[in-house]
């Protein structure tokens, strides 16, 4: 959402998102950045988001406005910063200015989390790395077009050339165990290039989608909620275990084939989603 | 603070509010306000500026508002704004 617009500050929590993005960075002209960074930081003290994760973009940490954006934003404690075109040793400096906010506001160590964008080659090539640079990272987004235009390349509905950026991001996101959230589909009104887009991030492992327009959100919510053939599935797969560990049995088999640990890894993590989209 | 030359924040954009303001050469504050919703909320609206303004140690303002239904937290964003742009 634009920081400098006070109707999609205040409507932002209800349109159903998990987490929503209070802008300071490309929504907001360089004439602005001042007023929107106040109005976000007014938005966070006195809006009521409920559940919703409340992030906030902040700008690039090498421009005039990051740190001042950072130091004021960071008292009004949003769940999670974002930060464009994240770099190590800009987290570890970022992490530094956050443990001195978040003492001298009393707030828990490490309770304000990251999360970068990869949206550069360097970015790309070092997603791991830059997960690894700092304990306060809980995601990572991928940018498709500005990374796009880094490499010079033309960013395009059906996303080949990004396939690469995103099986490295989400490989790396799930080495470190933290989420990975697929770069926003474009175009407003094409529904089914945005799920056959979703589809194709899910098929990778990102864990989730961001969405550049609330229209977009039960489409990316339907694609990433487990189906409740696979709910029923992965409890039956969790029963089964529970059975056998009763009877003392260390492997067993369902509907005829061999369950072993990744397996009962998946029905586990089935399960926690679907929990936690309240679908059980 | 001191109000050293003219500024403005905010838009004319529906739940927004257009502040321009200057000096006063009287001294005091004179707050001149427009809103759509003038009868309902006008002596609310003015209550936020002033203690806006005096949250910011202001003494002598002169502030034009143009109300296009902003709740509190914006009218208060861009009074700061506008006074930190003044100087």
């Amino acid at each position: 959402m634009p920081g400098n617009n006070p109707g999609m500050l205040q409507n932002a929590g209800i349109l159903g998102a998990d987490s929503i993005i209070l802008d300071l960075e490309d929504a907001v002209s360089l004439t602005e950045k001042d007023s929107a960074r106040i109005l976000v930081r007014e938005a966070l003290k006195n809006v009521e988001y409920g559940n919703v994760e409340v992030v906030v973009r902040v700008n690039p940490f090498n421009s005039e406005f990051a740190k001042v954006d950072i130091d004021e934003i960071a008292r009004v404690k949003p769940n999670a910063l974002m930060i464009p075109k994240a770099t190590e040793e800009e987290l570890i400096a970022i992490d530094k200015m956050l443990i001195n906010i978040e003492s001298e506001e009393g707030f828990d160590a490490g309770s304000i989390k990251l999360i970068p964008i990869v949206e550069t080659a360097y970015g790309l090539e070092n997603v791991y790395s830059i997960i690894k640079s700092c304990d306060r990272i809980v995601a990572v987004l991928l940018g498709g077009e500005d990374l796009t235009s880094d490499l010079g390349i033309v960013r395009t509905k059906e996303g080949g050339e990004i396939l690469y950026a995103r099986n490295k991001v989400a490989v790396a996101c799930r080495a470190m165990k933290v989420d990975s959230i697929d770069t926003p589909f474009t175009d407003t009104n094409d529904f089914e290039g945005l799920e056959i887009d979703t589809r194709k991030a899910k098929s990778l492992g990102f864990t989730g989608k961001a969405a550049i327009s609330p229209k977009h959100i039960d489409t990316i919510q339907y694609v990433f909620a487990p189906s409740e053939a696979e709910i029923k599935h992965a409890r039956r797969v969790l029963e089964a275990m529970e059975e056998a560990e009763s009877e003392g049995k260390g492997v067993f088999s369902l509907d005829g084939k061999m369950v072993d640990a990744p397996i009962i890894n998946r029905a586990k993590n089935t399960v926690e989603l679907a929990r936690l989209l309240g679908l059980i | 603070m001191q109000i050293n030359k003219p500024a403005k924040a905010g838009t004319m954009e529906s739940n927004d509010i257009y502040i321009m303001i200057m000096p006063s050469p009287k001294g005091g504050i004179e707050i001149n306000l427009q809103s759509i919703v003038m009868k309902q909320f006008g002596e609310e609206m003015e209550k936020v500026i002033l203690d806006t303004l005096k949250e910011l140690s202001v003494e002598s303002i002169i502030v034009n508002a143009q109300d296009k239904g902003a709740l509190n937290y914006t009218i208060k964003a861009r009074i700061e704004t506008a006074v930190k742009r003044a100087q």
